[in-house]
């Protein structure tokens, strides 16, 4: 399962890609794996501040609903709304098409708890 | 990311841990093709193979194979065998000659609901099919019955004798074909024979659960891992593709076709699960009729089963609430993204004046009231013109 080297990982099976103080975050593709197909992604609105650990968000696929969380604390300044109509970007393109929301991350030390790729791929091998 | 509702289609999956849940002889086979196994009824179960979205078009569009070694079967022979089936079914099998099946109800006293069954009418005795989680229970009031009942007939579990596949879709009888002698365009829907398939003495019903045409098939247990591999063999070329349970779900609800323990349960007559059609008052006495009545004569049940489609954005689930203008009316037995229509539907048993196709609800997802609208059912009607042989 792709586990790209610049991300950050959580146990929960969410993603962070930082660029300056701006998280974008997602579901890996284990996750999305794991899910099945994808048919209904809920997402936040914008503005709003979200604790370290908070859940921002729902993911269901054909059989199963999951909540998803914020690894990393701030405010959401961007939504992915093209998946409101095309949910299967989170099946098709985790790491790409498939982000789910972008943070202004407000205490950068939430990062140094998430795992890098090779952690995560051991994370989740058994 | 953590689950909060999953694999709602079943209510027993959590109860069974997946070290004590049964296989069927296709175990192996399924690990082979590399499906995600689920405990589902006490057994560990194939949920997908390549997707469940793909697996459900694969039946609509061409064919499937299903695995249903954890559906059990009976067998009910001897002189009052019908007199028997008759006095613990709602159905009435006066409604059908030998060589024909009917979808029936084993009921409590009280109108409840042991079990959903099909009795396959065949020339020596009734051949039943159970549901997975009930077979135990089934087989103990069935013979719990027969005892009082004082009946000349014997009832016997065959469950861990007989296999059970389906193969479903419009191309499924062409998959079947290429293996059995007998002419199965000829036999009308819900037909049975027993005959050679795959060179082996095998009960072969024009039944499902999916909505579409094709046959169930009963052949002895120690036969079905080789149908199961001869059949994927002859069915390549016509696209037949092994079928996991969540398909198997979304294309029963699609049909609206009941599920044991979410249309019906224990608490859920047929009545207010909307299949008075299998209930027949008009044969002689049998058990639940007089609850039944009652209940048919003091104007029908106080809730109804029906089915709806979302207006607003959201999934309906099992055991979500349902409420019309604030107020509370009942709640969803099963729901989900119905891939052949690309809508999210589902079905509630709520209360009787809110009922009415074209009417409102509003389901409640995650504490929020979200727009439905009942509408009619099936929601999905396979084309008339794949059908053959209809009776």
């Amino acid at each position: 399962m792709e586990t790209p080297a610049e991300l950050r990982y959580s146990e929960e099976h969410e993603w962070v890609r930082m660029d300056d103080d701006i998280a974008t975050i997602g579901i890996t593709a284990y996750a999305q794996d794991s899910l099945g197909d994808i048919v209904f992604v809920e997402l936040p609105t914008v503005g709003r501040s979200l604790a370290a650990g908070e859940g921002f968000g729902v993911v269901e696929s054909v059989k199963a609903v999951s909540d998803v969380y914020s690894p990393v604390p701030g405010e959401i300044i961007e939504v992915n709304s093209a998946l409101e109509t095309a949910p299967e970007h989170v099946n098709n393109a985790p790491y790409r098409d498939g982000w789910m929301i972008k943070v202004r991350v407000s205490d950068a030390s939430a990062l140094d708890k998430l795992m890098d790729a090779d952690a995560y791929a051991g994370f989740t091998a058994h | 990311m953590t689950e909060r509702v999953g694999l709602t289609w079943d209510g027993m999956e959590s109860l069974v841990s997946t070290e004590t849940a049964k296989r069927t002889p296709l175990y192996a086979e399924h690990q082979r093709l590399g499906a995600r196994m689920i405990p589902f009824g006490g057994w560990d179960m194939p949920v997908q193979y390549t997707g469940i979205i793909e697996e459900h078009r694969a039946v609509r569009n061409a064919a499937g194979i299903f695995d249903l070694g954890h559906m059990g079967q009976a067998r009910v022979s001897g002189p009052d065998a019908e007199r028997f089936v008759q006095s613990v079914a709602t159905n009435d099998l006066n409604r059908i000659p030998d060589g024909l099946s009917q979808y029936s109800i084993l009921c409590r006293p009280s109108g409840g609901t042991v079990d959903d069954i099909f009795v396959y009418r065949l020339p020596d005795s009734l051949f039943i099919c159970l549901n997975a989680s009930n077979t135990r229970k089934d087989v103990d009031w069935l013979h719990a019955q027969h005892r009082v009942s004082g009946m000349d007939c014997t009832v016997e579990n065959l469950s861990d004798r007989v296999g059970m596949l389906a193969v479903q879709g419009p191309r499924a009888l062409g998959v079947v074909q290429q293996l059995t002698d007998v002419d199965l365009s000829a036999l009308p829907r819900f037909g049975v024979v027993e005959a050679p398939v795959n060179g082996v003495p095998t009960i072969v019903g024009r039944t499902g659960y999916t909505g579409e045409d094709g046959v169930e098939l009963y052949p002895p247990i120690d036969d079905v891992v080789d149908l199961w591999r001869q059949l994927l063999v002859v069915g390549k070329a016509d696209g037949l593709m092994p079928i996991g349970l969540g398909a198997r779900d979304t294309l029963r609800l699609e049909a609206k076709m009941a599920l044991y323990g979410h249309e019906l349960t224990e608490e859920i007559t047929p009545l207010e699960a909307a299949l008075s059609w299998a209930v027949a008052f008009d044969k002689d006495d049998f058990v639940g009729r007089d609850a039944l009545l009652a209940v048919k004569e003091a104007g029908g049940p106080a809730r109804r089963l029906v089915g709806f489609t979302m207006v607003g954005r959201g999934i309906p689930r099992a055991d979500y609430p349902v409420a019309v203008g604030g107020e509370m009316v009942g709640y969803v037995t099963s729901g989900g993204y119905a891939p052949t229509l690309d809508a999210n539907i589902g079905l509630a048993l709520v209360r009787r004046d809110v009922a009415g196709i074209g009417k409102p609800l509003d389901i409640m997802i995650r504490n929020q009231p979200v727009a439905a609208e009942q509408v009619r059912t099936p929601f999905y009607r396979r084309p008339e013109a794949t059908e053959k042989g209809n009776a």
